[in-house]
């Protein structure tokens, strides 16, 4: 007996739960459930930066409250019990959490659910994602620009849309300006892993690439890229601190704009179900400071960005030849949402 | 050429981790202690490492650092499984999960930290080397010398061993204490030399592959130094392949590593006497002097 009650104590000691709240009475509660560590220095890092912006202009009127490290199988139960504690308005910020979201916001129709890169809606429920793609096309462009090899390396989590379609933006950015531009792809399979990502960082520049992109949320890649002198770009968050002689610029995820946004209208009554998609143009999606790079190639990268920001460009714009050879006339969302196939010139097959 | 040595020592510095906790572990089971804490101990290692290369700029230090963080973990573990008699399974567990809570909440305003890396030349550090003359010396101090013998003869019976005098306890005390030393100092290693840097969890998995290592070189050393080094080869060999874009799924290739592992181990328990042999009879066991 007194050995189970002590490893039962040690259990609990270790288990011991991460909310974190900023007390306040009357304020309106915004809560977050984030998949991973808020030091995570990618994903998880930037909610919670969003979310800290939101404490910042919304302070006076509103409390924010988070949880960390939520698996997404159980995450029905950290979910409700934030509705339970009076959360008016819950962002659930990783896909897994797509069921659990929709089954808690069942029970609680009066709370308002907001869950990132889901496809699925209902009364109470909206769902948001970003253009990544939109940034990753500039990205292509620079690596076209800045490699001596005509050969980036990209390291991908999992091949689903979204990752699909950023390795495709990538490339036809860099055939925009080099068409026979090249690229080297490695799935590590996993978000985070930075043992992982950096050994594929390692493998792919002793393949021959000089310039590495990544969809996996380490800072990893960017730190092996300094050690050999190659170049690269940050993910997620920037980070130049891992490479200030290597990080070119970074795709920022900026969720700020949309959180203060949206908790604004919930406050207001304006708060409608929708599926939200925005990119560049609501300033979700930024690009770091260029950086290591000469005049001229800062200067095409911010002209790209000022075009696909005004709606002049789009990177999935006009006619876009897949890797089988058929033409697609018009590339629309729903497409890229769903987007299963690589553009002509990926020298690869896409796992299935 | 100079691809195929970047390779090699790709495969050497993702081997050499796994190898150091690997030999810790090795010596804390063949004295009858299972110890599933090795996660838990790493990445203590690895944020001690971090944070103290960071606070005075000097990587060996560093190394000293991890050492020491392994161990404090390891202490932990050895005063509730070996003085409290509390479950090792269950307290393993609890070490790794508190590893990783109390690492992240140390290494809060370490994330981002740029550090002074372990020095290399052509990309072989101080720790490489060291891992190989481990290797030799565990091996000799268990099968060579009369500490090893002490070291097995409580893993195997610690009842007789008690009976013939020597002290359990002590004995098991000093063993998870060499543990958590070679876990940490792993830990170390990965955010010292791998990928200089700290995150949280980065060490994403690796002290369970370790435990498993330990378990598939049939507590052997030598063995172990196969085990690691055939475990980080086809993990990068994997990557290399995916990069040929023959079109291999890289699910399958990602799971190579594991495959390849199971597959020897069932090749090697096949081997029922060796197994017997060497397999720990005590391990997980919690000793209770009688008198």
């Amino acid at each position: 007996m007194k050995k189970l009650l002590l490893s039962a104590a040690v259990l609990a000691m270790a288990l011991g739960s991460a909310t974190v709240s900023a007390n306040a009475a009357d304020k309106y509660k915004a809560c977050f459930v984030y998949l991973g560590a808020i030091g995570d220095f990618g994903w998880t890092y930037q909610h919670n930066e969003a979310r800290k912006q939101v404490d910042a202009e919304l302070g006076d009127k509103v409390e924010t409250v988070y949880v960390e490290n939520v698996a997404e199988a159980d995450s029905a139960g950290a979910i409700e019990r934030l509705a339970r504690d009076g959360c008016k308005i819950i962002f659930t910020t990783s896909f897994g959490y797509m069921e659990p979201t929709l089954e808690v916001a069942a029970k609680y129709p009066d709370v308002k659910f907001e869950h990132a890169t889901g496809f699925k809606t209902a009364p109470n429920v909206t769902t948001y994602n970003a253009k990544f793609h939109q940034g990753r096309y500039v990205l292509g462009q620079i690596a076209a620009k800045m490699s001596k090899t005509g050969t980036a390396g990209y390291i991908a989590s999992f091949p689903i849309p979204e990752v699909v379609a950023g390795i495709n933006a990538f490339m036809l950015g860099a055939q925009s300006v080099n068409p026979n531009f090249k690229i080297k792809i490695v799935w590590a399979n996993t978000w985070f892993d930075p043992g992982k990502e950096g050994d594929a960082a390692k493998v792919l520049f002793s393949q021959g690439a000089d310039i590495i992109a990544q969809h996996t949320d380490s800072a990893a890649a960017i730190t092996v890229a300094e050690e050999q002198g190659k170049l690269g770009f940050g993910q997620s968050s920037d980070q130049i601190k891992f490479g200030p002689k290597a990080q070119l610029t970074a795709n920022l995820d900026n969720w700020g704009p949309y959180y203060v946004r949206r908790i604004k209208a919930a406050m207001d009554g304006s708060w409608k179900t929708q599926s939200s998609w925005d990119g560049m143009a609501e300033g979700t999606v930024k690009l770091a400071p260029f950086t290591n790079m000469p005049d001229d190639v800062a200067k095409m990268a911010a002209a790209t960005t000022a075009d696909i920001t005004s709606g002049k460009l789009d990177p999935f714009g006009g006619k876009i030849t897949k890797q089988d050879g058929t033409v697609v006339d018009k590339v629309d969302d729903g497409m890229i949402l769903g987007m299963n196939w690589y553009v002509k010139g990926i020298d690869d097959q896409l796992p299935k | 050429m100079d691809q195929f040595l970047a390779i090699a020592i790709t495969i050497i510095t993702a081997s050499t981790p796994l190898l150091i906790a690997g030999l810790g572990e090795l010596v804390v089971e063949r004295s009858g202690v299972l110890n599933l804490g090795v996660e838990g101990m790493m990445v203590m290692g690895a944020v001690c490492g971090f944070g103290a290369a960071y606070a005075t700029g000097n990587p060996y230090l560093g190394i000293v650092a991890s050492i020491f963080g392994g161990v404090f973990m390891a202490l932990l573990f050895g005063f509730l499984t070996l003085t409290l008699l509390a479950n090792q399974v269950a307290t393993g567990l609890a070490i790794t999960l508190l590893g990783l809570g109390l690492s992240a909440l140390i290494g809060e305003s370490l994330v981002g930290q740029p550090i002074a890396r372990l020095p290399n030349f052509h990309g072989i550090d101080i720790l490489i080397i060291f891992s190989f003359i481990l290797t030799a010396l565990v091996s000799y101090m268990l099968f060579r010398t009369r500490a090893g013998l002490v070291i097995r003869a409580v893993g195997d019976n610690h009842a007789s061993a008690h009976a013939m005098g020597f002290g359990v306890i002590a004995v098991r005390y000093a063993c998870v204490v060499f543990g958590g030393a070679c876990a940490g100092l792993a830990g170390g290693y990965l955010s010292l030399a791998y990928t200089p840097q700290w995150v949280e969890n980065m060490t994403a998995g690796r002290g369970w592959i370790a435990l498993a290592l330990v378990v598939f070189a049939t507590w052997l050393p030598g063995r172990l130094l196969v085990g690691a080094y055939l475990f980080g080869a086809i993990s990068i060999l994997a990557y290399i392949v995916q990069t040929f874009a023959w079109g291999i799924p890289s699910q399958l290739l990602s799971s190579l590593p594991y495959l390849v592992t199971v597959a020897a181990l069932v090749v090697i328990s096949g081997n029922r006497q060796l197994m017997r042999a060497n397999t720990p009879t005590c391990l997980g066991q919690s000793f209770v002097p009688d008198r």
